[in-house]
């Protein structure tokens, strides 16, 4: 398993040696690569667009972005929504274009939250040589622990209330991933192999769950697969929007971002783990317990996955059910996420935007598209395919052309790039 | 040598013969909770039981199917003796622990159950097995598969297109077979040409082929869903098992592909250990530089067996569109892909393991749909059934399933 070279901040002076210049493009070729690969795959959705349904990819491009909600960032192109916006029996003034935006953008936004987190659990992962696959099945068992906690549990203050149910779907998270990481650090079984089985584990445990009877199903509508709605005190107070407004989840993702680079980067243990990740052997030599870890490691990566899904019940969501997790792909989503962003915080950050933006800029709800919505939304899953795919190969572009330098200019080869 | 000597073999006769005490402890167990299982509904605990939960006779299947997993966990390994045991004692535990549990039922209506959940077995089983066996050529070279639940999914897809548009079922096939094979092309050229991270790859041929089949089947059939009146897999007839007890309403009227099915599990195990070129498959997966050297293309071979593979899957999903549901929707294959990955690994990835594992998925899967009305929790309880077992295996608490040797790893060329 190949470990992508971290993004180092842009260095303040123009590099001087041939080593440093090289440092720089390799620096660059982490940014400009992840970028191609979005534009190429955005290209080839395009393409798509054009041969099935013969819309204009253009005008689909931009239904989705202004779907997004990204252009409240830009007041003046609000007008251009009305333009686009065709299916609108009158033109909407433009306070209410400007609050369509605002509102879609909140959903953006409330995606991102998600996808940062369940982005972070396999980036963590990843950092130390480990593919955690199981970013869904963390999910749901944080998302269920956060019902249970949640709903069940009542009479404590939003003080005590709201941490206690994140702790808890962390830590269910952790547990669940920490199966695999004891697995791995122990017997050896494959990671890939043990989260696999522990998504569909948890998936049907969930669906188990809120069955009709079941134990977290609602106690007051008796005929629907759903569970209880969370108390008042275990709610997230939403501070931007009335309509599902943006959460303070979404600071506790950026949190987790600054966590976790500062635990990779500053820590004894980021040190052990991005040692491992590099090279196994080498670590286990330099007196690094490799065993310990890719426990840590995974159990951490669902640390980050538990806490999505309770971000997702306490901010947004409220309740859970068998439908929603029938119909969660968000965790899989992690996935793309992760690698787009080449597993540093940075990185996670902005592809878990663009994830989130197409997420809801293809939504149902966002009418205005010129193809139907229910293809937009598969096109979001055939580009976070493309992207996994370019991604894997960029990884061998990246190796190539360093690997061609490196014959090229045996002597200069710089040292320790981006690491 | 001395390290392929070490390993259990199909091939080597004396494996077989070596005794292994934890393999026979496996067995050993498996015939104890069958027994259990049965002890347990007999009175007076089952009486008990009967007062608590009006489901009892989930306790002997469940415990019954544990049974039959430990038996064939110790068959594919070195205990073929009490594996087989266990095996016999779990379908035994089975039957008769729900013919107690139900009591007075009557004879033939207790024939008629169990010949229609066998037949219902085989109809799950039939797409895991493809897809299963499909896995195992593409693992056996080197290739680690997880697109199985992507390859599946477009076979479901293009083989109700091609049998629609063509208007009959045998293309189908062919098309679903094209795709599939095209699909897994993709993720070869990724994991042997460009040596991209082959699970990364297979991760982005499932997002593909969800985005891909959602895509299409919304853009050409929309909210009408596909043709009520698409040319489907028909069912083979035997006119001579009409009227046999137990076997005739299985065996009588099986789909043809469940046939099919049946075949391919007994030709793969012919062409990977009784002919040259399963040695070659399973050398460019133990030891790819040592088949190099004596001339063997791994290139090649890795190619051929990964698009075999998407073939195959791709078959199992045209079943499951064309032959069994008649009609596709969304994601419909719903994670049967990667219960195919489980059966793979818990038949320690031998064909006729990797078979046996998908017919006790498949009796799961079975008994979960008819469980429902006896209990609908419980059912979905049961669904976690061959993921649990997959994992405990792949755990090695009671001895491990071991890959082959060079899966995972990208073969670069000297």
């Amino acid at each position: 398993m190949s470990v992508t070279p971290a993004a180092q901040p842009p260095p303040q002076q123009e590099p001087t040696t041939l080593a440093a210049r090289f440092a720089l493009y390799q620096r660059a070729g982490g940014v400009i690569t992840p970028l191609l690969t979005t534009l190429l795959a955005l290209f080839i959705a395009g393409l798509v667009v054009r041969f099935t349904t013969g819309a204009s990819p253009l005008d689909t491009g931009r239904a989705i972005l202004d779907g997004s909600g990204l252009t409240w960032f830009i007041p003046e192109s609000v007008m251009d929504i009305r333009s686009v916006a065709g299916t609108y029996d009158d033109w909407p003034s433009e306070a209410e274009a400007r609050l369509n935006a605002e509102i879609n953008l909140q959903q953006t936004l409330i995606f991102t939250t998600t996808l940062i987190l369940t982005g972070l659990a396999v980036a963590f992962a990843f950092r130390c040589g480990l593919f955690n696959i199981g970013g869904q099945g963390q999910f749901f068992v944080g998302a269920i622990v956060a019902v249970a906690v949640g709903a069940e549990v009542s009479g404590v203050g939003r003080v005590l209330h709201v941490p206690l149910v994140l702790l808890c779907a962390a830590l269910a998270g952790a547990v669940w991933a920490g199966i695999a990481g004891i697995l791995r650090a122990t017997v050896g079984a494959h990671e890939v192999i043990t989260t696999i089985m522990l998504n569909w584990i948890a998936y049907w445990i969930g669906s188990y769950l809120f069955s009709l009877g079941g134990p977290l199903q609602s106690d007051r509508s008796r005929q629907v697969p759903i569970s209880n709605d969370v108390q008042e005190s275990a709610k997230l107070h939403v501070f931007w929007g009335d309509f599902q407004g943006l959460h303070v989840g979404f600071f506790i993702a950026i949190a987790a971002l600054v966590a976790f680079y500062l635990i990779l980067n500053r820590t004894t243990l980021g040190y052990g783990v991005r040692a491992v990740g590099y090279n196994p052997e080498a670590a286990r030599y330099g007196g690094i317990s490799v065993s310990r870890n890719y426990f840590l490691a995974m159990a951490i990566s669902g640390l980050f996955a538990g806490l999505a899904g309770a971000v997702d019940i306490m901010g947004w969501q409220y309740r859970y059910g068998q439908i929603d997790i029938q119909q969660s792909d968000i965790g899989f989503a992690g996935i793309a996420v992760a690698l787009l962003g080449r597993n540093t915080s940075i990185g996670i950050f902005f592809s878990a935007l663009l994830f989130g933006a197409l997420l809801t800029g293809s939504n149902t709800r966002n009418l205005a598209l010129p193809i139907e919505p229910e293809l937009a939304g598969n096109m979001t899953l055939i580009v976070q395919g493309l992207v996994v795919l370019f991604v894997a190969a960029d990884l061998v572009i990246l190796y190539l052309w360093r690997f061609r330098k490196r014959l090229g200019l045996p002597r200069r080869e710089p040292k320790a790039v981006g690491s | 040598m001395s390290s392929l000597r070490a390993r259990p073999s199909l091939i080597t006769p004396a494996a077989w013969l070596r005794p292994s005490s934890r393999h026979r402890q496996v067995g050993m167990l498996g015939v104890i909770l069958a027994a259990v299982g049965v002890w347990m509904m007999l009175p007076p605990l089952g009486d008990n039981l009967r007062t608590r939960t009006d489901s009892v006779e989930l306790i002997p299947i469940y415990l019954g199917i544990v049974a039959i997993a430990a038996g064939l966990w110790a068959v594919t390994r070195t205990e073929p003796k009490w594996g087989w045991g266990a095996v016999l004692a779990g379908v035994l535990g089975i039957v008769l622990g729900f013919a107690a549990a139900e009591g007075s039922m009557a004879d033939h209506q207790a024939v008629f159950v169990w010949s229609s959940l066998v037949a219902a077995t085989l109809r799950w089983a039939t797409p895991l097995i493809f897809a299963a066996i499909g896995g195992m050529f593409s693992e056996r070279s080197g290739v680690v598969n997880i697109a199985l639940e992507g390859m599946m999914l477009a076979g479901a897809f293009f083989g109700i297109w091609g049998a629609d548009r063509f208007d009959h079922w045998l293309w189908g096939i062919v098309t679903a077979a094209i795709a599939g094979g095209a699909l897994a092309f993709i993720h070869a050229v990724f994991s042997v040409h460009l040596r991209a991270d082959q699970i990364v790859s297979g991760t982005a041929i499932n997002f593909l082929a969800l985005g891909v089949t959602g895509y299409l089947y919304i853009d050409l059939y929309g909210a009408e869903g596909t043709p009520p009146d698409v040319s489907e897999i028909p069912d083979v007839h035997l006119g001579f098992l009409d009227g046999v007890g137990f076997i005739g309403p299985i065996f009588g009227e099986m789909n043809l592909m469940i046939w099919l099915a049946l075949l391919t599990v007994v030709l793969s195990w012919i062409v990977l250990f009784k002919t040259p070129i399963g040695l070659r498959i399973r050398a460019v997966g133990e030891h790819p530089r040592a088949a190099d050297t004596v001339g063997i293309s791994v290139y090649l071979v890795r190619y051929s067996c990964v698009t075999v593979s998407g073939m195959l899957a791709a078959l199992g999903g045209a079943y499951l569109s064309i032959g069994f549901v008649g009609s596709f929707g969304e994601n419909m294959t719903a994670g049967r892909g990667f219960i195919a990955l489980a059966a793979l690994i818990f038949g320690m990835w031998k064909p006729f393991g990797a078979f046996f594992a998908a017919l006790l998925f498949g009796f799961s899967s079975a008994l979960a749909r008819s469980l429902p009305e006896y209990s609908e929790q419980a059912a979905l309880l049961f669904e976690t059934l061959p993921y649990v077992l997959t994992l405990i295996a792949v755990a090695g608490v009671i001895g491990r399933s071991i890959p082959p040797a060079a899966i995972g790893r990208p073969y670069e060329k000297q």
